[in-house]
């Protein structure tokens, strides 16, 4: 109990945010009304930018809220709105998903454990730490010095991806529109 | 067919590229709006400033009294005939001495009651009455009424309070003519 | 004990909260007022007075309309899921709220020797948090039209929805263009560099143009109030809400317009810098001594800043009594094909600009040249056939 007292404020801090994190992450996966579970989503989005403060990564902390809560799960809301959801409720009831969901939880709980035993051994130097990493400038610097190829591969990608949508979407002769 | 020439010619030319960046429409909308936001409001404040609402404007009821203070009406009931609403009624009764100076003729109403819910405030009592009696004023209204009892108006409403008489530019339709030109 | 009261005097907190505080009552004061400036402004250029009889000129208005709100039946549709139809509105209010913080009203207060800024946070990603927090306002109006369980709202939802995606990425390119000038996140940064009438509306016009646009778009209001266009939708996504929740709604949009008018002046528009700021100062650091002196130019910069603000509300409002409502398919090829492309011209032309040397003529040379561009492109279009030709 003293222990627990004695604890730098910091540590409440990352304690109550993993809380939350937990709390949403799991009423994603258990909440029946898929709205809810965009919902939840955000809140562990909130939280995981929350780590990231945490961690001095401003940048990426801002970056994942309006990347990922303000437009990717706006998305997700959006196309979640159009369907009619009471149809689907006997899905769950598929033993092939049951089985693929145990399979994937079980890869997943793997990859982890093994993760989690290797993290132990490397201790973090605490002294040598530059507080600026997660500053802009230094991410900047260091997209576009050391890992320039990657970001701009990354960029065409997302072009060709961008062109690719153009072109689904494009009324073809002869088809009908509403 | 042209039946006036005030129709407007719409310009159906299709719109250069900088009508199309719809700012310089934008830009007049714009300009026309803050013209308006200074301009003087024609606004009249109700009941604080009234406006003249001119001489010919039925109003309240009045039953007027010649110069001497005698009443007019001689309760022939033509007012109440006249009425299309039938908002007029009356109880007839004979002067006796010593009531000269309160009654100018030898009949007058002791009764005289209109019905303000019913009364439509058309002028036919004031057209039909021959002693130049009952008259529809054209600076009052009827006040609200929030109860059913209030609704009846008697003789002590309608008769003219000699203090405060009631003064009109016109008192006939050929008058009221007139004072249009 | 002791020791806690001695660092809580000592450090920032307590200004700082102060300052928050502050901050928060004015934002909400200036929202409440203005509904009634909205009205006012509506009647004015309708020829008409407004309200003018609570109060003298109808100032106690607000208060009035605040008051009916709480007292009208608070209702929650039967089939609503009742959670989100409550969140709703709330969300709404907090992300509107949460957007002024990084926003410097003034430059400093100099007390008991600390200098404390005009200003909830000072983060040197101040501009990728107002960003973060106006993406995050569409939720509250998503989720309320969702949990309605109303088509018209279900609808007033996703429209919004588009359209706040739609316009973001406009506005993130117009922003963009600013950054590349100034070379920071920190708002208050970009404020200092626009000192002495080195205003980014100089450098940035088109970008100041796209900004706006955009703004209109994410605050819902007219031209772009699709979202809530009582003419097709009753009430669009707030159909369903009566009492302070509805009131929680129409206050988040002024709120909203507020944030909007203070960022915009902070990028554009020098935020609480004034021509003349220097002089002013000199002479009243000379008259009353250094701190108060300094304290009193930094209480005029405020009140410059304020200024701005306040004509930028009253922008959004003679716009809104100006400008008929948008189609929806207008406002999507508005914001896809007219906007975006523009924005992305801004930037390659901003880059070029500063690459220069030259960043003022450069950028004023570059988007003549795009106007060139544009206008040979345009007339070199192919015509189209069965277009109605003449009158």
């Amino acid at each position: 109990m003293q222990n627990i007292l004695n604890l730098p404020p910091i540590w409440y801090t990352f304690a109550i945010i993993s809380v939350l994190t937990l709390f949403g992450a799991l009423g994603t996966i258990m909440s029946k009304n898929p709205v809810h579970s965009v919902i939840y989503l955000i809140v562990t989005f909130f939280s995981i930018s929350a780590h990231y403060i945490l961690l001095n990564a401003q940048f990426l902390a801002a970056v994942n809220i309006i990347v990922y809560a303000g437009a990717i799960m706006v998305l997700f809301l959006f196309v979640i709105m159009f369907l009619n959801m009471k149809e689907e409720a006997d899905e769950m009831k598929n033993n092939k998903l049951v089985t693929a969901a145990i399979v994937t939880a079980l890869l997943l709980g793997g990859i982890l454990i093994i993760f989690l035993r290797r993290a132990g051994k490397e201790k973090v130097d605490t002294l040598g730490f530059n507080s600026q990493t997660g500053m802009v400038e230094i991410l900047g610097q260091s997209l576009y010095g050391e890992y320039l190829l990657p970001f701009e591969l990354i960029s065409v990608l997302f072009l060709v991806a961008m062109a690719g949508a153009v072109m689904l979407a494009k009324r073809e002769q002869g088809e009908r529109h509403f | 067919m042209q039946l006036t020439n005030r129709a407007k010619k719409t310009d159906k030319s299709e719109l250069s590229l900088f009508e199309r960046s719809y700012l310089p429409s934008l830009a007049t909308g714009l300009g026309i709006t803050i013209k308006h936001f200074f301009q003087a409001k024609p606004t009249i404040e109700y009941p604080e400033q009234k406006r003249y609402l001119g001489p010919v404007f039925r109003g309240h009821h009045i039953l007027k009294r010649d110069e001497e203070g005698r009443e007019r009406c001689t309760a022939c009931g033509l007012c109440a005939v006249a009425c299309p609403a039938e908002a007029i009624s009356m109880v007839a009764q004979e002067r006796v001495k010593g009531e000269e100076h309160l009654y100018r003729e030898e009949k007058y109403a002791a009764v005289y009651e209109i019905n303000m819910l019913r009364c439509i405030f058309c002028g036919l009592c004031e057209e039909a009455c021959p002693k130049q009696a009952v008259y529809l004023r054209h600076d009052m209204f009827v006040p609200v009424f929030i109860d059913r009892s209030d609704v009846i108006y008697g003789k002590d409403q309608l008769v003219e309070d000699m203090t405060h008489r009631y003064k009109r530019d016109a008192w006939t339709k050929e008058d009221a003519m007139k004072l249009w030109k | 004990m002791g020791s806690f009261v001695q660092w809580l005097i000592e450090s920032m907190f307590l200004w700082k909260a102060l300052i928050i505080i502050v901050i928060f009552a004015i934002t909400l004061a200036i929202a409440a007022y203005s509904t009634w400036g909205e009205r006012k402004v509506a009647a004015y250029i309708q020829d008409r007075r407004g309200p003018n009889r609570a109060g003298w000129g109808g100032l106690l208005q607000p208060l009035a309309d605040a008051g009916k709100m709480f007292f009208k039946e608070d209702f929650i549709p039967a089939q609503a899921d009742k959670w989100l139809f409550i969140l709703g509105p709330c969300l709404s209010m907090f992300t509107a709220l949460m957007s002024s913080a990084v926003v410097p009203f003034g430059s400093s207060f100099i007390i008991g020797g600390k200098e404390v800024f005009v200003q909830a946070i000072e983060i040197n990603i101040g501009i990728l948090y107002v960003f973060g927090v106006v993406s995050l306002g569409v939720y509250g109006v998503m989720i309320g039209g969702w949990a309605s369980n109303n088509k018209f709202s279900l609808l007033g939802a996703i429209r919004a929805a588009s359209q706040n995606i739609s316009y973001e990425l406009a506005m993130g390119m117009s922003i963009i263009a600013i950054l590349m000038m100034s070379g920071t996140l920190s708002v208050r940064e970009i404020v200092l560099q626009q000192h002495g009438g080195n205003w980014n509306i100089f450098y940035q016009p088109l970008g100041f143009l796209i900004f706006t646009i955009c703004a209109f778009a994410e605050c819902n209001r007219t031209p772009f109030d699709l979202p809530e266009c009582e003419t097709e939708l009753v009430g669009g996504y707030h159909t369903e809400y009566s009492s302070m929740k509805l009131g929680f709604y129409l206050f988040a949009e002024y709120i909203n317009m507020f944030a909007s008018s203070a960022v915009t002046a902070c990028l554009f528009f020098g935020g609480y810098n004034y021509p003349g700021m220097d002089f002013v100062e000199r002479q009243l650091i000379s008259g009353l001594g250094a701190n108060a002196g300094h304290n009193v130019a930094t209480l005029i910069g405020i009140g410059s800043m304020f200024t701005k603000i306040l004509f930028g509300i009253f922008f959004f409002m003679w716009v809104r009594w100006t400008v008929p409502r948008f189609r929806y398919d207008q406002l999507m090829n508005l914001g896809w094909k007219g906007l975006i492309p523009l924005a992305v011209g801004n930037l390659i032309i901003t880059a070029i600009a500063i690459l220069s040397g030259y960043k003022l003529v450069g950028i004023w040379v570059g988007l003549a040249l795009m106007v060139v561009l544009i206008s040979i492109v345009w007339s070199l279009r192919p015509k189209k056939k069965n277009a109605i030709m003449g009158a």
